[in-house]
């Protein structure tokens, strides 16, 4: 049996999903919109059955192309997702509003179950209900009390989804027919014949003891011109320091048993193509996915816990109105800023993003923001290029020039966005109407829910592209056209051992001879006549072409280029080897207008392919992604060229 | 015949009773969150900048923005003090 859930949002209706079904869900899509489909399994007398949840909605006629999921599938018999049975998850405290949603369901004819949520916050409220008088109303319809924040109410759910009432035909608005998808009409004159209905019995069913204005002192604060900014800024300080405090542990963890893997695989399997592929391609491919998985639960485990307790809405509030000129909404804040961190969790928190246009944008320019894996590229060409001196006595040149790309990216993020605003076309007028729900306590549960899904569908279905690129990319790195690669490996063999150097120097040498030669060194020298202009040589262009895999990777590559041992942080040694670099004319190849060139390339260069596989996942196309490329590429070759030509 | 305003122009803290709302595509929208004609609401408190505002429907916190409670015409309720 497939069984739908519906409510309005704020309904605690992803609680009762969690709780009929606990770990038994995944993530699937429906048809045509970039929304996803929870699907969890539920098993009542050994018979298994299907639990949809359907996105949080206030009408079944939808205000989004991502809400037409809703009516689609429950108005369309033929549709894969036509339900046998509805579950309607209701807001005690808000029954009014709530019941225009359950009558329209409830007028579908399908057998229709009505969960009231939170009757204990709605009696705090000084509201209650009277389920007989209720069930007057809707005498086809089970109704049943639950509290799934507590997980009360389950078997009583289950047990209603075995006895479920046939129907016969009884509507709650006889005289109208649901209205097409888009006669805005015919919907305006049922909704108000609906409501006078529900307003002509809800003093029946429902018995206000004491009316209590919402208005929370706590608001007065979080929302205040001034304090609430404040609030929020610190909110964020807290939120990342905790991320970099903590994210390193496990990325390190990650990052080192993964290496250690791929070593032991090294040693322990027959030499040969296989394992090659196994130790250099597939196994740092899946530790190149799996370094990821700290910051993602980490963001999204803050943001399920400002969403939970009610406070992201608070956010979006005093952020709208500054953030509307660029195009985008206060709900794009949190994505944008996550992106500071990652753009991963930050493209893929903007799912709360209702409006396809804004959320497309904020998408878009997300990957603008600079991320952490900037900081290892910033610091080694800071470190190479700009002298540390002091400015205005106090501040630190060095500083200040990171502190002037962090705020470049964050500036260009917007730009873009403004532009982008003229040339995404979209039907859809923006709007905002957002339900600022009550605080609460974060139920951790849920919270956990959420960072397991996100992390799930981020392993699943943005991994196996980064997978793929990167062994690709392993490939175009291990392999050169006929025997070049052998013979350049040959030579620095030779000249390493006339040379008298150690085994590692050795070692080090024909790697980096090795990867000169390989289809990448190739790609890289090809493409030197065309970044010349920027100041880079095709050292740098094969690392431009490597650290496509993630930003990062350029500190490893110049470290192979330069046959140097990566030291971690510090990057001295790399830091002298590439200070020592002369061009064929004696001049140094990294000078103040190279290497800041360098930098303003990675503020704007889509070089990052995580990020390109969920935007796809996201947006459910190529096209989005490869637009970014493009657009950033296009950016970050004006811009260094720019930057270059002033400096030089 | 009492004076009716936009809900925008509606000071912090008064209450008002709906009386119409424009004819648009948002119209169903707005009334499927509660916005109905002769229903009593009061607004809270409004965002930085005056945009959007934040009103109380029977309990419920719903924020608009200043173009949508623009289209909402309402009647403000005598002030009873107590």
């Amino acid at each position: 049996m497939k069984i739908a859930l519906l409510g309005n949002p704020n309904t605690g209706k992803s609680s009762v999903f969690n709780m009929l079904t606990g770990m038994r869900q995944h993530v699937g899509n429906f048809p045509g919109v970039t929304v996803d489909k929870k699907v969890g399994k539920l098993t009542i007398n050994k018979q298994r059955h299907e639990l949809i949840d359907f996105p949080g909605t206030y009408s079944i006629y939808p205000r989004s192309k991502d809400e037409e999921v809703v009516y689609n599938s429950l108005c369309d018999e033929t549709s894969d997702d036509y339900p046998d049975a509805v579950i309607v998850v209701l807001d005690a405290a808000n029954i009014e509003r709530n019941l225009l949603l359950f009558s329209q369901v409830y007028d579908l004819q399908m057998p229709t179950l009505m969960v009231l949520n939170m009757s204990d916050l709605a009696k705090k409220k000084g509201k209650e209900i009277n389920i007989e008088s209720l069930q007057r109303q809707f005498p086809e319809a089970i109704i049943l009390e639950a509290n799934a924040r507590v997980r009360m109410g389950k078997e009583r759910i289950l047990e209603a989804l075995e006895n479920l009432k046939e129907r016969t035909g009884h509507k709650f608005l006889p005289e109208h027919a649901i209205a097409q998808v888009d006669d805005v009409a015919a919907q305006e004159v049922q909704t108000k014949a609906r409501y006078n209905k529900i307003t002509q019995c809800i003093r029946e069913i429902e018995q206000i003891k004491e009316k209590k204005k919402e208005a929370n002192k706590l608001d007065r604060l979080l929302v205040h011109p001034i304090l609430g900014y404040v609030i929020f800024g610190l909110i964020l300080v807290v939120i990342f320091q905790f991320i970099f405090a903590f994210s390193t542990i496990p990325m390190d963890f990650i990052e080192g048993s993964f290496g250690s893997l791929a070593n032991w695989l090294a040693s322990t399997l027959p030499e040969g193509i296989l394992t090659d592929l196994l130790t250099q391609g597939i196994v740092p491919g899946i530790g190149g996915v799996m370094i990821f998985v700290p910051q993602i639960a980490l963001l999204f485990f803050f943001i399920a816990i400002l969403e939970e307790t009610g406070y992201l809405s608070r956010v979006v509030f005093i952020m709208d109105r500054i953030m509307r000129p660029f195009g985008i909404n206060g709900k794009s804040v949190v994505p944008l800023l996550s992106s500071v961190a990652c753009a991963i969790p930050g493209v893929m928190s903007a799912r709360t993003i209702s409006d396809w246009k804004e959320r497309m944008i904020t998408i878009m320019v997300a990957p603008l923001m600079s991320c952490s894996a900037r900081i290892p590229v910033y610091t080694l060409l800071i470190a190479l290029v700009v002298p540390k001196q002091a400015v205005f006595g106090f501040m630190n040149l060095q500083g200040l020039v990171l502190f002037g790309l962090y705020a470049l990216g964050t500036i260009s993020a917007l730009v873009v966005a403004v532009i982008l605003k003229s040339f995404i076309k979209s039907r859809e007028k923006g709007f905002l109407m957002l339900e600022m729900p009550s605080y609460k306590r974060p139920h951790w549960g849920n919270v956990g829910m959420v960072v397991v899904e996100k992390v799930r569908v981020f392993l699943w279905d943005a991994g196996k592209i980064i997978l793929a690129i990167s062994i690709i990319l392993w490939a175009l790195a291990t392999y050169g056209p006929g025997d070049r690669m052998e013979q350049a490996g040959q030579q620095a063999t030779e000249i390493a051992q006339e040379q008298n150097l150690s085994q590692e120097d050795m070692d080090r040498a024909v790697a980096s001879a090795r990867l000169e030669n390989s289809f990448i060194g190739i790609m890289g020298k090809t493409i030197e006549p065309a970044i010349e202009p920027l100041g880079y040589d095709w050292k740098i262009g094969i690392s431009l072409i490597t650290s496509f895999a993630a930003r990062e990777v350029f500190v490893g590559s110049m470290a192979t280029i330069y046959a140097v041992q990566d030291d971690g942080e510090e990057n001295i040694p790399l830091v002298e080897k590439m200070r020592a670099e002369v061009t064929a004319e004696g001049k140094p190849v990294y000078t103040l207008a190279s290497g800041i060139s360098l930098m303003i390339f990675y503020v704007f260069a889509m070089q990052c392919m995580a990020t390109l596989a969920v935007v796809k996942r996201e947006t459910k196309s190529w096209k989005w992604p490869l637009i970014q490329v493009g657009y950033m590429g296009g950016l970050a070759y004006l811009g260094s060229w720019i930057t270059f030509m002033l400096l030089s | 015949m009492v004076e009716q305003l936009p809900l925008s122009k509606i000071q912090d803290g008064e209450s008002v009773i709906i009386r119409s709302i424009d004819a648009s595509a948002l119209k169903v929208k707005l009334m499927e969150m509660g916005l109905i004609e002769g229903k009593c609401i009061s607004v809270l408190f409004r965002a930085p900048l005056g945009d959007p505002i934040a009103i109380d429907i029977e309990g419920y916190v719903l924020s608009l923005r200043k173009d949508e409670a623009c289209m909402i015409l309402v009647e403000p309720q005598k002030q009873v003090h107590s």
